[in-house]
């Protein structure tokens, strides 16, 4: 999934030499490195997306076939800079192409993008390739050659197996494709992930359920469900102001993210965050082989580089984003200069509090001895509410129950 | 122009070379704009210093156009070649301050009453006049904005002869805008309203007629002298205290105050003594000579008893002791405001206010969050009750949590009579909305053509609670209004309780009468049903009389509260928007285990029952 919202926060301006703070490399050897590479074309926008995408071939002159050059130049660039800031050289342990639909470029574009990385930082042995995928982007040939290029794992938006939800989500693809995909990718040797969104206007129940059969009749090795949000500025939000649309039902949500985990965990997976689902191992938990471990790496801390316009970055408690507009990010690009338009340097604070934030909402919880004391005593109000698993607890770690999983947010305001 | 050449020396003036007048009027009717006029005509203010409304000192005077405090300015004015000192004493022009009005009044031996030649008499004007007239003032009838296309000067010349009496042909016509006729208003004061009597060579007696507090000079009594004189540096005395001051300062307002030589029989002035608060210099108070002490007070007045209590509490619990200290710096000008620390469950720590009427509430908390910076919650206003129990013991309440528990044997509530002037299409609409208030038609009369005076004896609890609102939205805002206290009577009130998960949220009480409390309980309960937003656990709200509950809303529990997606680029989005929510969080209030925003105690508070703007103007 991909990590480039449309709204980005207000912050200090980014340096244009992208060289961080000192503080930026302490303890760098202690945390894996990621890179992202953005992909910000689609062939068409759906209704509910805020994602920083673009459909036209061509935007004030910057051509979509020129981007994976512009990503290259990007990824040297990012070795430059960490390497002049004195951050340790450390191969990526995860890559991540993510959109928009990066399936829109050729493989040989990936490739080249997959490459640029390779030959800057390197990959750890085993390191996890994914690359989000279209069900009608792809086929038998180009997920063979995907993962000739090094790809390991593809991530399908499937999103609903039901029509009338795909032509409100304005999704493309024929739901019967999704087996075909999924077959395809499994020849090519990939591990399958598939996205769904619940909870669009119109979805019942039981449209849900049937989704949810569907994806588990595919036997893929994780699944994202996700609560479909509305965003503002997107064209559903406009749908749903003017009464076209119905705003969707926070109770329906409710219940369909119930319906999800237990007919999930009964099929065999398991959660391993708030909206993530992994085949289980023989013991029932998550399978660590199964899970994103490139998302992991979001929640617990590690650093990245996000390549492409809009994309975020995270280094050593460093925050930073690219200028939005492919135009604009081609132009600091082939300028030398950093494409980062605003960073945020975490001060200890708020690195906590972003602690809380992320690592609350994973099965492994997170230790309570890394709250403050007032927290601490917050947790027993949270047992009592049944928000929090009170075996867990009692050996010092905070896990959300299924209730707190749904109301995740109140437990990190009671936290923090 | 004619100016006076030679303006009389303040001290030195001959009482018959005076005249004290007012100026009646509605609140638009164009008081200040002729009061402007006159001060450039007769050449105390120059033209190029001249600003709009120019005695209207603070902001929100000048904002809503109304006047709160009332001044005294001297002009020079020549007729016939006869010098006079004319004396205008600014009157407030609102219902609520009627108490100012008659200690103006009683400053003065004659009024203008200024009607908009457009608009006609309204309910509060009448009011005013019917005071002047008890007061034996000389009335000078005006109409103003002759210049509007609108004006309709015969018809309410007419309308204006028939109610003093006289002929239509009597009634001036001026235009405060562009100055016309304003000289032959001034002739008009000189030749008709009587010259102030008093006995020069008696003690000194000067009657306070307004005390204001001024932060650089400390309170800044405006006297009008009966008899004798008071001169700088003297010791003077305040008649119902016996405390003696010295006055640094004394002389009249021009309208900048000027010190003079002191003040003479009929003369209106200012005087300065050092004192920082209005109570040591109240209203209505007689001040002699501490030297040669008069033994008779002027006729005095009554502190004005406040009429509408409201819970004022900071928003914000640590801006509780600005709050204490803007209402002591409040008070120091405005004698009618009460208060008292108060404390509310649901609110926190506040003060319980008592206000003469709705608009010395508004203009009181306006201030407050204006000049004071604070964000304020102001419980439903509420009227002094008389409850007494069944074992005889009588309380009043001003605040419906004070209301016993128990059985109560009677209420007593206060009632007004009230005045309301409107078109004749209207007469329908006033009398279905008095008729829901409880009210008891006294009389209906016909003013001129076309225009109708209603007579009511309403309960003051029910005209606090939104009337005015509602008769401006049934008559599109040509209704006036206005009452004075009518004693009380006896009524089946009851006071309807509200509570969020079996707790009672103090600030939503409400004493109301029996008839209607079924539909308070509903009306409340649904609005906070809106308002509250979901918990984690059902919150039943329910409306109870005593332990009777008469309505039942429920929130059902919260299930979701979680943000689907969380990755790169939305942790600092996810961030911010938790910090906003945990700055939300601080402005929530508890009630027991329930969350309630401030923002729905505000809107639940806010008295718009009938879902329009709550503003009147």
């Amino acid at each position: 999934m991909d990590a480039v919202p449309s709204a980005l926060p207000l912050a200090d301006p980014a340096p244009a030499d992208g060289l961080l703070p000192e503080s930026a490399a302490g303890g760098a050897t202690e945390r894996a490195f990621g890179v992202y590479l953005h992909v910000p074309f689609c062939r068409v926008r759906c209704g509910y997306c805020d994602f920083n995408t673009y459909t036209a071939d061509e935007l004030r002159g910057v051509r979509r076939d020129d981007y994976a050059g512009h990503a290259v130049a990007e990824v040297a660039f990012a070795a430059g800079a960490l390497e002049a800031s004195g951050v340790p050289a450390r191969p990526a342990s995860t890559v991540f192409f993510g959109g928009g639909t990066p399936t829109l470029l050729s493989v040989a574009d990936l490739a080249l993008m997959l490459d640029a990385v390779r030959n800057q930082f390197g990959l750890v042995p085993g390191a996890e390739v994914t690359v989000e995928a279209n069900p009608d982007s792809v086929d038998a040939t180009s997920l063979a050659a995907l993962a000739a290029a090094g790809v390991t794992r593809v991530s399908f938006g499937m999103q609903s197996a039901v029509p009338h939800v795909l032509a409100t989500l304005e999704r493309t693809h024929d739901p019967d494709r999704i087996p075909l995909v999924v077959g395809w990718a499994r020849a090519a040797g990939l591990e399958v992930s598939l996205d769904l969104i619940y909870g669009t206007p119109g979805e019942s129940l039981a449209d849900w359920r049937r989704s949810l059969e569907v994806a588990v009749a595919q036997h893929p090795d994780h699944l994202s469900a996700y609560a479909l949000i509305v965003e503002d500025g997107t064209k559903l939000a406009r749908q749903i102001r003017s009464g076209q649309v119905p705003a969707p039902d926070d109770d329906l949500q409710a219940d369909m993210y119930e319906l999800a985990d237990g007919l999930l965990e009964e099929h065999g997976y398991s959660w391993y965050e708030v909206s993530n689902w992994a085949r289980a191992d023989a013991s029932g938990r998550p399978d660590p082989r199964h899970r994103s471990r490139h998302n992991l790496a979001y929640w617990t801390g590690e650093d990245w580089w996000g390549i492409g316009p809009g994309a975020h970055s995270h280094v050593g408690g460093v925050r930073w984003w690219n200028a939005r507009h492919p135009a604009a990010y081609a132009d600091r690009i082939l300028q030398g200069q950093s494409p980062a338009v605003g960073r945020e340097v975490l001060t200890p604070e708020t690195q906590a509090l972003e602690r809380v934030l992320l690592e609350s909402r994973l099965r492994d919880g997170m230790p309570t001895e890394a709250l403050t004391a007032d927290a601490r005593r917050e947790v027993a109000g949270l047992i009592a509410d049944g928000l929090v698993e009170p075996a867990q607890a009692l050996r010092g770690r905070v896990v959300l129950t299924l209730r707190g999983r749904l109301l995740a947010d109140d437990v990190v305001r009671r936290l923090t | 122009m004619p100016r006076a050449l030679r303006p009389l020396e303040p001290a030195a003036t001959d009482p018959a070379a005076i005249r004290n007048f007012c100026i009646i009027a509605h609140i638009d009717h164009g008081k200040s704009t002729l009061a402007d006029r006159m001060l450039q005509i007769t050449g105390v203010v120059a033209d190029r210093d001249m600003r709009a409304q120019y005695l209207d000192r603070m902001d929100i005077e000048r904002e809503r156009g109304i006047t709160i405090k009332s001044q005294a300015v001297r002009m020079p004015w020549e007729v016939s070649g006869e010098a006079y000192a004319l004396n205008m004493i600014d009157t407030p022009g609102h219902v609520d301050f009627t108490y100012e009005v008659s200690r103006s009044l009683a400053a003065c031996e004659g009024a203008i009453l200024l009607v908009d030649a457009a608009q006609g008499i309204e309910a509060q004007t009448l009011a005013n006049l019917y005071l002047a007239l008890e007061n034996d003032l000389e009335i000078i009838p005006v109409l103003n904005k002759i210049d509007l296309p609108a004006a309709d000067p015969d018809k309410y010349a007419r309308e204006l002869a028939q109610l003093i009496g006289g002929d239509p042909d009597d009634v001036l016509r001026v235009s405060g805008k562009t100055g016309m006729g304003v000289e032959g208003l001034l002739d008009r004061v000189v030749e008709r309203i009587p010259a102030p009597k008093g006995d020069a060579g008696a003690a000194a007696r000067a009657m306070i007629f307004d005390s204001v507090y001024d932060a650089y000079r400390g309170v800044v009594t405006y006297v009008r002298m009966v008899d004798g004189k008071l001169n700088p540096r003297e010791r003077i005395q305040m008649m119902s205290t016996r405390a003696t001051h010295e006055i640094l300062e004394i002389g009249v307002s021009s309208p900048e105050p000027t010190p003079s030589k002191g003040l003479g029989v009929g003369e209106v002035g200012y005087l300065i003594t050092g004192v920082k608060d209005v109570r040591q210099s109240k209203v209505g108070d007689t001040i002699t000579s501490a030297a040669k002490p008069a033994t008779e007070p002027l006729e005095g007045y009554t502190d004005p008893l406040p009429m509408v209590f409201s819970g004022i509490y900071p928003i914000d619990a640590s801006d509780y002791p600005d709050l204490r200290e803007a209402l002591d710096k409040l008070k120091l000008s405005d004698a009618a405001l009460q208060y008292e620390p108060e404390t509310s469950v649901a609110l926190g720590f506040g003060f319980r206010c008592g206000f003469l009427g709705l608009l010395h509430l508004e203009i009181v908390t306006e201030r407050l969050q204006r000049e004071f910076d604070l964000d304020l919650i102001t419980t439903a206003p509420s009227v002094p009750y008389e409850v007494t129990t069944e074992d005889k013991k009588t309380v009043t309440v001003t605040n419906p949590s004070e209301y016993p528990s128990g059985k109560i044997d009677k209420v007593v509530e206060p009632v007004v009579n009230a005045s309301i002037l409107a078109p004749k299409d209207y007469v329908g609409a006033i009398m279905d909305l008095c008729q829901t208030r409880r009210g008891t038609m006294r009389s209906m009369d016909y003013l001129g053509e076309d225009r109708v005076e209603l007579k009511y004896t309403l309960p003051l609890g029910e005209i606090v609670f939104d009337f005015f609102d509602q008769l401006k939205s049934r008559t599109q805002g040509y209704a006036s209004l206005d009452y004075e206290p009518a004693g009380q009577q006896e009524a089946d009130l009851v006071k309807v309780d509200i509570l969020l998960q079996g707790e009672t949220v103090d600030a939503f009480s409400a004493i109301v009468h029996r008839d209607k409390a079924y539909a308070y309980g509903t009306m409340m309960a649904g609005r906070l049903r809106e308002l509250i937003p979901r918990q984690q656990f059902e919150v039943p709200i329910q409306a109870a009389i005593g332990a009777r509950i008469i309505a039942r809303e429920n929130i059902r529990a919260m299930r979701k509260d979680v943000l689907a997606k969380c990755y790169g680029g939305d942790i600092t989005r996810k961030r911010k928007l938790l910090e906003k929510q945990k700055e939300g969080k601080k402005r929530m209030k508890m009630v027991g285990r329930v969350e309630v925003p401030q923002e729905a105690f505000i809107a639940a508070l806010s008295g718009d029952t009938e879902g329009k703007d709550a503003k009147k103007k």
